[in-house]
């Protein structure tokens, strides 16, 4: 009897709680079973799918043209990244080459891209920590960059800018300008957030040392990106798959040593920088010409020709009616998406519309490790891992 | 790269492979499911082919054909920087073997191809479903599952809480298809 009593004592100090899906810290629909041993966590089981909207199943009933403006909704942090992958499957499968003035507008974007979601990454990351300023220092700067959105597509955040074939719309006057001035600044901004954050005594102890991935892990659990190269593994795919322009343009890949969040931290600031100098170097190597390929089974003809040529109106016309035929063929696209390896797995049948669009979210894969990463820690600490594995439930949920 | 060409056909000496398919400038294979572990663990160990990494495990949904799914393993190989798709084809009763074993997070790619598409991976430690929402029944992303769903759900002020119906629409979903290609 006294026997079954001491063991009774034991189970009860294991409890469990709930953590979400309403959580500020949770950075959006994350529903966690937590286990925990006095405040140590024994058990983390996320339970994801809260902000499913079946996009994958929605693709298959849509053309392939309609289908874009989905990915801008996966990661609504990084949108034109995804875009981007989506439009470089449609035109491998399409066997298109697209000119090389939208090649560079691709990468210009898929930069400013970059620096806006670990923008978000770092400042959310440090407000769950508990700095509220680099977060509001942050946000002024994501103001500025998703104005360059608006700009050229006239949506802040869901631009549908990216097409397949090239970009939507040229840029518009005085836009690389801006963009230069904007480049020239940056840097001082990134300065201060650096300064309130990478030698903070409170950011350090929460960050160092916390949520440790071994290289070999990471490559276990299939990791991608920034959570990769935090545990020492040089992999970029702009460096070792290079699609667009990225082969001709010098960067460096900044790689972590002892895989903790700090680590990954350091890195995306890091990386922010090596955007600022791509958007740099492809500001120089931008020149005039056409921002779309001149395939109209893929692109639609410009304004100006519609009013002059029959052909160009039925093009156009078929082209938002029908919508994109590909042929047969499949294709896994990964490009280096500001969280790590986007990817879209497309099969085409031969009809307008794809056959199966898988999409390849890193945050999936980054979240089901946080059970083994964060086992061992304190509470407070799964709010860092959390927020370092960059997560958001657009993608993740698809 | 000569090297890469060489080694994909010669991989039928350490893989059972059924069929090598190249659309573009992928490469896959296609082995049979009783195999795939075999083959899975064998290309990521041996040291010519290294896939150490799995990418993402897809499902493929045939509807009509006589092997109605098809499970698509990703793997990348990071020290030779190349990509390869395995593949395998099931019918509706057909289990497939969990790859948890060779690959840990092979874990939520099943668990999501056993929620959207109900195969089933056996020896698999955590067969949950993953996306849908609790109590959901069926498999979404099969094709013959409708895009509207059977149920929609709406607050029900007077129970105070969200209740479920059967779906009701006042138009059939259309599906514009197109017969002159251009």
């Amino acid at each position: 009897m006294l026997l079954k009593k001491k063991e009774l004592s034991r189970e009860l100090k294991n409890f469990t709680i709930n953590f979400g899906p309403q959580h500020p810290a949770a950075h959006g629909v994350l529903r966690l079973i937590l286990e925990l041993d006095g405040e140590v966590v024994t058990r983390a089981d996320p339970h994801i799918g809260l902000l499913h909207r079946g996009t994958e199943k929605l693709i298959e009933y849509k053309t392939y043209i309609q289908a874009l403006p989905y990915f801008d909704r996966l990661d609504y942090v990084s949108m034109m990244s995804q875009e981007h992958t989506y439009s470089l499957a449609v035109e491998k499968l399409g066997g298109v080459k697209i000119p090389r003035r939208a090649q560079i507008i691709r990468v210009l974007f898929a930069e400013i891209t970059r620096i806006l979601n670990h923008l978000l990454a770092v400042g959310c990351h440090a407000m769950d920590v508990g700095a509220m300023t680099p977060f509001l220092w942050a946000f002024e700067e994501r103001e500025k960059l998703m104005e360059f959105y608006e700009r050229v597509s006239g949506a802040r955040m869901h631009a549908a800018y990216i097409r397949p074939g090239g970009v939507s719309l040229d840029l518009p006057l005085g836009f690389l300008d801006d963009l230069y001035l904007f480049a020239n600044q940056f840097n001082l901004r990134l300065d201060e957030i650096e300064e309130m954050l990478t030698g903070n005594r409170i950011w350090k102890e929460r960050l160092v040392d916390v949520g440790v991935v071994s290289s070999k892990k990471a490559i276990d659990w299939g990791f991608s990106g920034v959570m990769l190269r935090g545990s020492g593994i040089p992999w970029d795919l702009r460096k070792t798959q290079p699609y667009e322009i990225y082969s001709e343009l010098e960067f460096s890949v900044p790689v972590g040593n002892s895989g903790d969040c700090y680590d990954r931290y350091l890195i995306r600031v890091e990386e922010m920088r090596q955007s600022l100098n791509l958007i740099q170097q492809s500001l120089t190597l931008l020149d005039v010409g056409p921002i779309k390929s001149s395939n109209y089974k893929l692109n639609p003809p410009y304004r100006s020709e519609m009013k002059n040529s029959m052909e160009a109106v039925i093009h156009h016309f078929k082209l938002y009616t029908e919508g994109i035929v590909l042929p047969f063929g499949e294709t896994y696209t990964a490009t280096e998406a500001p969280k790590g390896e986007f990817g879209v797995y497309l099969i085409s049948n031969n009809t307008e519309k794809p056959y199966r669009c898988k999409i390849k979210a890193p945050g999936f894969g980054h979240l089901q490790a946080l059970n083994e990463m964060s086992k061992g820690h304190m509470i407070a600490d799964v709010v860092t891992i959390i927020g370092t594995q960059d997560i958001v439930f657009g993608e993740v949920d698809r | 790269m000569n090297i890469q060409i060489k080694k994909f056909e010669e991989l039928n000496k350490i893989v059972p492979v059924l069929v090598y398919q190249r659309s573009i400038d992928e490469s896959s294979i296609v082995v049979s499911h009783e195999n795939v572990l075999l083959s899975l663990y064998c290309l990521k160990q041996h040291i010519g082919y290294q896939y150490n990494l799995l990418t993402c495990i897809s499902g493929v949904d045939f509807l009509g054909k006589e092997y109605r799914f098809s499970v698509v393993y990703d793997l990348l190989s990071l020290n030779y920087n190349t990509r390869l798709k395995v593949k395998l084809f099931v019918n509706e009763v057909t289990t497939v073997p969990s790859s948890i074993n060779v690959f840990i997070n092979a874990n939520w790619w099943e668990r999501e191809i056993w929620d959207l598409y109900g195969i089933y991976f056996y020896n698999h430690t955590d067969l949950r479903r993953i996306l849908t929402d609790y109590g959901f029944e069926g498999n979404p992303m099969k094709k013959d599952f409708p895009l509207s769903g059977f149920s929609e759900l709406r607050y029900d002020d007077s129970k105070k809480r969200i209740v479920a119906e059967p779906l009701e629409l006042t138009q059939e979903f259309r599906s514009f298809t197109f017969e002159t290609p251009w």
